[in-house]
């Protein structure tokens, strides 16, 4: 059938599995957006192209799936920088669309032309302009392949409007070839006996959990091999909820805020056990000092990981999920010394000794706020999260359990991600409560967005952790900076209870521990989108910190 | 150390800026970088020589092999090769000196290519150490102007 290439690209995107695409119009998309109108393909508007990418990668967190956001020519797809560098640091599979000046003026500085293919090449898997209606569905196919799979990432389709309205004889690709580009789902390299061999002869082994974890689904595995060796594991960022925290193994997260039993376990063990983590500088300190006694393991999706910041004795590569499952296998019938009474007893120990804490008295303490966000939801609820302390918080007392459920901006640390990242995963689970923990600061990066949570009846809340501060930042300021808060004291604020209201959401402003309770169950229930102003004690820090580049044993409080 | 680095590619738009950008992100250089034709029809390789210890090469190279358009990578450092540059020298060559220049020129068994009343230019082309030499054999005269072309290498084997 003669189809034109933006009826192409809607045909695509649905063989491809696409319910929701995220996105704003402008002149050089018109010609798709004409599409859209009469398509079934639904389409959630967004206040800012920022937004559009966020909520893309927060769908694609959420549901494994690969998010699609489209923005027009030129400022519409350069506003989409900042969510696709995040989901780039994050390995998450998102396709952008963004229209383009006509073929024949690009390169003109034509009005509205930006170059975003040159932009964005330093922070995406791959990108595409489509100079040739005949590519489009092909190149549409190729998009999504390479964003899902092997180590995902954001793929750009830069759509000239010619092209868009061009027509075509069109039939669906089945098939695709990307020479240079296969990716094989069983693919090992690396010798899986040697490193169960490794694993029985060390006395205090640890694995080490990060998003290739969540990404390669390897959870089930996860828990079956650190329950078969007896190994205590650590995690990330990125893989919060990727171990059941109250799990007898699990010592939660490492790192510069990470638990100080985590850490101490680190310094202290003899194999390290890196699993789809990157040796990001917040989780390792100091790299050459990094674990400085243990050999070490490294199993990554991608090659280029391997041994790239410490180096590893050895490295297997291949999806996670994949080597776990192979290396169960062969401990069935080759089981390995497992018994590590000592060290379990001495990780026990450790995490007696140094708890997680904070002073529950006086005034309202974010990490209660968080801590009862957690308890009343059963840990169930989706957690987004923006960038700073709260973030922090977020991560150490919301022990989610639950993969997929907890989605925060670790590699680029994205402020404003928070909230549009909830729109997108609710979006995906209409049912489901979804909570984003913000700052004061952060969500007035993206507050605009609470157009987009009421105009589809999306029943987001939002938890504002209100200091007055772009609290992380004061933080360094107090204790590595003689005090000097310099532009971080942002008392003057939006009434942000006004603020919700003024957008059609609901408000709601708690200043007192005892109202906490309430108000949360409050917001549960009502199935709308919600704004709680949780007035916190303005000079609360995250503990235990430890400073940037310092070793994981030298660790400030907690 | 010195690594060549010969990258087979598909000839698409941006592939050279996908490919250099690597290298500027990293903050690696770059000695010479040269983008050729082949005999596959769409594919081009670039010849690539950079310094560096060869964790940097072997991370540069795993980087490489992860984009799309890369379709095979190899350092051919290790491996018997050839490589060749071309250089174009203009020197000042007056009557006085000519006779000593042309000299030279046959020794290296470079070529004059053109041949004015106060100067001469020369083409010559070979590894870098012969290229090197010539140049600093002829700075005893006045060099007027260079260009060099990056180098290119191929592996010696029998097919
Ligand atoms: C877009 C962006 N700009 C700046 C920063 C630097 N930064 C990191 S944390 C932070 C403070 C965040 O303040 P707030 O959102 O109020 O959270 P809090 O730390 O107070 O919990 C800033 C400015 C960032 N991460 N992202």
């Amino acid at each position: 059938m003669i189809k034109t290439g933006a009826e192409i690209l809607i045909e695509c995107l649905k063989n491809e599995g696409v319910d929701i695409v995220f996105g704003y119009p402008g002149g050089q998309v018109i010609p798709l957006y004409d599409k859209l109108y009469d398509s079934d393909l639904r389409h959630i508007l967004v206040r800012h192209e920022q937004g559009a990418a966020h909520a893309a990668d927060g769908y694609a967190r959420v549901t494994g799936k690969v998010g699609v956001c489209i923005a027009t020519s030129g400022p519409g797809a350069t506003n989409l920088v900042t969510g696709i560098a995040t989901a780039y640091m994050d390995s998450i599979p998102i396709v952008a669309i963004t229209g383009q000046v006509k073929s024949h003026l690009l390169g003109k500085d034509s009005f509205q032309e930006a170059d975003i293919v040159g932009i964005t090449m330093p922070i995406v898997k791959h990108s595409y302009i489509v100079k040739d209606i005949k590519e489009l569905a092909a190149t549409v196919k190729e998009a999504f392949y390479i964003a899902r799979t092997g180590r995902p990432g954001p793929v750009i389709i830069d759509v000239p409007s010619d092209i868009q309205l061009s027509s075509i004889e069109y039939s669906p690709l089945t098939e695709i070839k990307v020479k240079g580009y296969c990716y094989d789902d069983n693919f090992i390299n690396g010798n899986v006996d040697e490193m169960l061999d490794l694993i029985g002869k060390a006395q205090r082994p640890i694995i080490a959990a990060g998003g290739g974890i969540i990404a390669s689904g390897a959870h089930n595995e996860l828990l079956e091999f650190a329950e078969k060796l007896n190994i205590p594991v650590v995690t990330t960022l990125m893989a919060v909820g990727a171990f059941d925290t109250d799990h007898p193994l699990c010592l939660g997260m490492l790192g510069m805020h990470g638990t100080r039993y985590a850490n101490y376990a680190v310094c202290q063990c003899d194999l390290f056990i890196a699993i789809g983590m990157r040796f990001d500088d917040r989780v390792t300190g100091d790299p050459g000092q990094f674990a400085k006694d243990a050999k070490k393991i490294q199993i990554d999706i991608d090659d280029a990981e391997i041994g790239k910041i410490v180096p590893v004795d050895m490295g297997i590569v291949g999806d996670a999920a994949k080597i776990l499952g192979e290396a169960l296998k062969r401990l069935s019938c080759n089981p390995v010394n497992s018994d590590r009474r000592d060290w379990i007893n001495r990780v026990r120990e450790l995490r007696e000794e140094y708890p997680l804490k904070f002073e529950e008295s006086g005034t309202l303490k974010p990490q209660y706020v968080i801590k009862r966000i957690y308890e009343l939801t059963e840990g169930k609820a989706i957690i987004t999260t923006d960038v700073g302390e709260h973030q922090m918080w977020a991560a150490q007392y919301n022990k989610s359990k639950i993969q997929r459920s907890f989605l925060t901006s670790g590699g680029l640390g994205t402020m404003g991600y928070g909230f549009p990242a909830a729109i997108g995963a609710q979006a995906a689970f209409p049912g489901k409560t979804v909570i984003c923990i913000s700052g004061d600061g952060s969500f007035q990066m993206n507050s605009q967005e609470l157009m987009t949570a009421v105009r589809y009846n999306l029943p987001v809340i939002i938890a504002i952790v209100n200091n007055g501060y772009l609290g992380m930042v004061r933080q360094w300021q107090e204790l590595l900076y003689n005090e000097r808060y310099s532009e971080t004291d942002i008392k003057e604020q939006p009434d942000f209870v006004k603020l919700a209201e003024a957008y059609g959401a609901v408000g709601m402003r708690v200043t007192k521990k005892e109202e906490v309770d309430d108000c949360i169950l409050k917001a549960i229930n009502l199935r709308k989108t919600i704004l709680i102003d949780f007035v916190v004690d303005r000079f609360e820090n995250v503990y235990p910190f430890v400073p940037a580049g310092s070793t994981l044993d030298n660790m400030i409080g907690g | 150390m010195k690594h060549i680095l010969s990258v087979l590619v598909n000839d698409t738009p941006g592939v050279v800026t996908r490919v250099s950008a690597l290298f500027s992100k990293r903050n690696y250089n770059i000695k010479s970088f040269v983008g050729c034709e082949t005999h596959i029809p769409g594919t081009s390789t670039l010849i690539i020589v950079v310094y560096g210890d060869d964790e940097i090469i072997e991370q540069i190279t795993k980087q490489l092999r992860k984009l799309i358009d890369v379709i095979e990578v190899s350092d051919i450092t290790q491996k018997k090769h050839v490589s060749r540059e071309l250089v174009l020298i203009r020197v000042k060559a007056d009557t006085k000196v000519r006779s000593e220049i042309i000299q030279i020129v046959d020794i290296f068994r470079a070529n004059i290519v053109d041949f004015q009343n106060s100067s001469l230019m020369i083409e010559a082309t070979g590894d870098e150490d012969k290229i090197d030499a010539l140049v600093e054999a002829l700075k005893s005269f006045e060099i007027l102007e260079i260009v060099k072309t990056g180098e290119i290498s191929m592996v010696r084997k029998n097919v």
